[in-house]
C-alpha cells in the first residue's frame, strides 16, 4: 500500500541514492525574477544549458508595482532584476509572462491558472510557496537558488524523502469559515516546525468539499507549519478545475491523463508517520496575533498572557513579539484597531477569494481609521475575471484600491509596504517582522475577515455581519 | 562549492526560536542580481537601528548596541548558536549567503527549517543539530566565559568544547561527501545524464501531456 506522496515519488526516481536521497526528475519548474538570477549566471559561467526548456514558465511578480505600469519600473534596482529575467529568458527561450502580459500574475497562481501545474507532476520553484501546487495531488516544493540551477542544467534534483503526514479535516465548516482559517488553526495545532521534515497530505471530508481555490491556499500555507510540501489527492474538483486551461492536455491525451489522474490518491487504510485530526465544527475566523503565524488565536479569543507561559525560551518570544506588535497582554481581538487593509498574496488573490471579500464589502464603506485598504489580484486574468462580475466596483465603491496584480504588500519589495507602527489585517501568509515593511504588524486573516476588519476599523467577527 | 574546512571558532548566541529567513536577510537586498555582498546585511533590522537599502555603506549606519553581533566580545564569530527551527519561512539562498558572507562556517541549533537546512550544505555552510540540553547548556558557557570557542570536525562528526566535551552530530553520508570534498554537485548529477533522458523518454510516450 502507497500514499499519494510514495506514488509520486515512485513516479519520479531516476535514481535511486546515493546515501538516503534519491535523483528525482523535475517536470515542472517555474521561476521568477527573484530567485533566479543568480542560477541563470552560474548556469552561463559554467557553459552548461537548460535541460528542456518546455519545462519552464517564468514570470516577474515580486518587483512589480501594483499601479500604473505604462511607464515601467521607477526603482532602478528592481527593474534591473525583472530587466534580467526577461534577458535571461529571451536569451535561452524560456517562456515568460512579461509584466504587461495579460496573464502575468503571482507564480503560484498563474500556473494552476494555466494548467502549467497538472495533476502527477513534481512542480519546483525558487520559492517557499511553491506547496501551494500540491492542491493539484503534485509533488511541489520550494528550492534555493542553487537547487534551481541544478534543475535548470539536469531536470533533476538528488533529494531525500519526507516521512508523511496526515492531516484529516472532517466534517462542515461553519458560515464565514475558510480555508484560510483551516490553515492558521493547523498551524496553531502543531506549530510553524510541526511539519518539519514531513509532507503533508490534508484528506478528510471538508477537504474533500473545498474548492481548488480553497485548496491552493490549505496547500500555500504547508510550509508555514514547516512542511516543504503540502498535497491533496485528486477528484472530480481537481478534473474540473484543469479541463479547458491552455496547458491541460485535449482529446485521447485528456482521457489518458484523466484515468492516470485519478489514480493519484492514497490507498484505503496506508500508515502515516503521523496523523492529525481536526473537527472543521470546531474551526473558528483566526486571526494572528503575533510575529510568527502559529501565534493565531480566534476572531472571539484574547491576546495571550507570557506569564502564564512556563517555557522561557516560548515566553521570550512572545514577549518579543507582543511588544513588536503593540499589544497588550489579555486584550480582545476585536479591540485590535487597523490602519491598513490587503487583500492579495498566492494565499488568497484567486477569484473565489476576492468574491468572499466582496461579498463583505459590498454597499458599505471602509472605516475613516482606515488609511488604506487595497485589493490586489492574484494575476491579469484573476483581475478581468472580476471586473467581468463586477467586483472591481463593489471594492471601488467601498473605499479600497483595485490594484494590478503582484506580490505587492505580502512582501513589500515594490512601492506597497507599511510605515514603521502600522498595523494591517493581511491575507498574506507571513506575519514575520519587517514583512510588509520595517517595523509594520501583520495580522494574518481570511479574505472575508480582512473585509469585515476594513469595514469596522478593527477585528470583527465576519459571521456577525453577513 | 567551496570545500568545509575543519573549523575552531569562536560562538555568537542568538537566543530567539523561529529565526526566519526575512529576518536574517531582508527583502530590499534580495533585488540584487549578485551572489555575493550579502554579510554586511545580515540581520539588518535587528543589527541596525536605521532602515538599510542596498549600497549603504556600513561605516555610515546606526549599529544597535543591544544586538548581540555588534557586541565586542562577539567580533570575529565564525559558529552562530540558536534556537529551534532556525531558517523558517522564505526559502531565499541569500539567508545561507548573508550568513557565509559575514563569516560564519557552521550554525549550530536543536533544529532547522528544511529549506533553509537544505540550502545551507548546497554552498559548504554547516548546520549542526544538537540536543535542546546540549545547545541549552552551550547558551549558558557561552554566556559565561568571554571568547568560548568550538572546534567542529566534519570528518569526525564531532563538536568539542573548551572543556574537552565532544559531542557527535548526524550528517548524511552524500552531503557529507560532498562537503568535505567541495564537489559540484551538477556535475555529479550529469554522470546520469544517459538514465535522466532514458527516464525522460519513456515517460514522454507514457504521458505525452507532460511535454507540451
Ligand atoms: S505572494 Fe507573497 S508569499 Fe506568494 S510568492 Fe509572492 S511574495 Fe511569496
Amino acid at each position: 500500500m502507497q500514499t499519494l506522496y510514495d506514488k509520486l515519488w515512485k513516479n519520479h526516481v531516476v535514481h535511486d541514492g546515493p546515501g538516503d536521497t534519491a535523483l528525482l526528475y523535475i517536470d515542472r519548474h517555474l521561476v521568477h525574477e527573484v530567485t533566479s538570477p543568480q542560477a541563470f549566471e552560474s548556469l552561463r559561467i559554467a557553459g552548461r544549458k537548460p535541460w528542456r526548456l518546455d519545462s519552464i514558465l517564468a514570470v516577474a511578480d515580486h518587483n512589480v508595482p501594483t499601479t500604473e505600469r505604462a511607464n515601467g519600473i521607477s526603482d532602478p534596482i528592481s527593474r534591473l532584476q525583472v530587466e534580467t529575467l526577461d534577458r535571461n529568458c529571451e536569451e535561452l527561450g524560456i517562456t515568460e509572462f512579461k509584466m504587461n502580459d495579460l496573464r502575468q500574475g503571482i507564480v503560484h497562481v498563474i500556473g494552476p491558472e494555466q494548467g502549467a501545474t497538472l495533476p502527477g507532476m513534481t512542480v519546483v520553484c525558487g520559492d517557499s510557496h511553491t506547496s501551494t501546487h500540491g492542491a493539484f495531488a503534485c509533488l511541489a516544493f520550494g528550492i534555493g537558488t542553487s537547487e534551481v540551477e541544478h534543475v535548470l542544467a539536469t531536470q533533476c534534483l538528488s533529494i531525500k524523502k519526507a516521512l508523511e503526514m496526515q492531516i484529516l479535516v472532517d466534517g462542515t465548516l461553519g458560515h464565514g469559515v475558510t480555508a484560510k482559517d483551516v490553515a492558521l488553526a493547523i498551524i496553531g495545532k502543531i506549530g510553524t516546525a510541526g511539519g518539519t521534515g514531513y509532507a503533508i497530505e490534508f484528506s478528510g471530508s471538508t477537504i474533500c468539499a473545498l474548492s481548488m481555490e480553497g485548496r491552493m491556499t490549505l496547500c500555500n500555507m504547508a510550509i508555514e507549519a514547516g512542511a516543504r510540501a503540502g498535497m491533496i489527492a485528486v477528484d472530480d474538483i481537481t478534473i474540473d478545475y484543469i479541463s479547458g486551461r491552455p496547458l491541460a492536455p485535449k482529446g485521447d491525451s485528456w482521457e489518458k491523463a484523466v484515468t492516470y489522474w485519478r489514480t493519484l490518491k492514497s490507498d484505503e487504510g496506508v500508515e502515516f508517520n503521523q496523523i492529525v485530526k481536526l473537527d472543521a465544527a470546531e474551526i473558528k475566523p483566526q486571526v494572528t496575533w503575533g510575529t510568527s503565524p502559529e501565534m493565531v488565536t480566534t476572531v472571539d479569543g484574547r491576546v495571550p498572557d507570557p506569564l502564564k507561559i512556563t517555557d522561557s525560551v516560548k515566553r521570550n518570544d512572545m514577549q518579543r513579539a507582543l511588544k513588536y506588535m503593540g499589544l497588550a497582554p489579555n486584550m480582545l481581538i476585536s479591540e485590535i484597531y487597523l490602519d491598513k487593509i490587503f487583500i492579495g498574496s498566492c494565499t488568497n488573490a484567486r477569484i473565489e477569494d476576492l468574491r468572499a471579500a466582496a461579498e463583505v464589502v459590498k454597499d458599505r464603506h471602509i472605516a475613516k481609521n482606515i488609511k488604506l485598504a487595497m485589493v490586489v489580484p492574484g494575476s491579469g486574468l484573476v483581475k478581468l475575471q472580476a471586473e467581468e462580475e463586477g467586483l472591481d466596483k463593489v471594492f471601488l465603491n467601498a473605499g479600497f484600491e483595485w490594484r494590478e496584480p503582484g506580490c505587492s504588500m505580502c512582501l513589500a519589495m515594490n512601492d506597497d509596504y507599511l510605515s514603521p507602527g502600522e498595523r494591517c489585517a493581511s491575507t498574506s501568509n507571513r506575519n514575520f517582522e519587517g514583512r510588509q515593511g520595517p517595523a509594520g504588524r501583520t495580522h494574518l486573516v481570511s479574505p472575508a475577515m480582512a473585509a469585515a476588519a476594513a469595514v469596522a476599523g478593527h477585528f470583527v467577527d465576519v459571521r456577525n455581519i453577513y | 562549492m567551496e570545500k568545509f574546512l575543519n573549523c575552531k571558532g569562536l560562538v555568537v548566541p542568538l537566543d530567539r526560536a523561529n529565526v526566519d529567513t526575512d529576518a536574517i536577510i531582508p527583502k530590499q537586498f534580495l533585488k540584487s542580481i549578485n551572489r555575493s555582498g550579502f554579510g554586511r546585511y545580515l540581520f539588518d533590522e535587528w543589527r541596525y537601528l536605521d532602515y538599510g537599502e542596498p549600497g549603504m555603506e556600513v561605516a555610515q549606519r546606526k549599529p544597535n548596541p543591544d544586538f548581540v553581533l555588534n557586541q565586542v566580545r562577539y567580533q570575529g564569530a565564525r559558529i552562530l548558536l540558536t534556537r529551534a527551527n532556525f531558517g523558517c519561512g522564505s526559502s531565499r539562498e541569500h539567508a545561507p549567503w548573508a550568513l557565509q558572507d559575514y563569516g560564519f562556517q557552521v550554525i549550530i541549533a536543536p533544529s532547522f527549517a528544511d529549506i533553509f537546512f537544505n540550502n545551507t550544505f548546497k554552498i559548504g555552510l554547516l548546520p549542526i543539530v544538537l540536543s535542546e540540553n546540549i545547545v541549552d547548556q552551550m547558551f549558558r558557557e557561552v554566556n559565561l566565559n568571554v571568547g568560548y570557542y568550538l572546534v567542529v570536525n566534519l570528518e569526525d562528526q564531532t563538536v568539542v568544547t573548551p572543556s574537552g566535551e565532544t559531542h557527535i552530530f548526524e550528517v548524511d553520508s552524500f552531503r557529507k561527501k560532498n562537503l568535505l570534498n567541495g564537489l559540484d554537485e551538477i556535475e555529479l548529477t550529469l554522470q546520469y545524464a544517459e538514465k535522466i533522458k532514458a527516464f525522460e523518454d519513456k515517460k514522454r510516450i507514457e504521458q505525452p501531456w507532460l511535454f507540451t
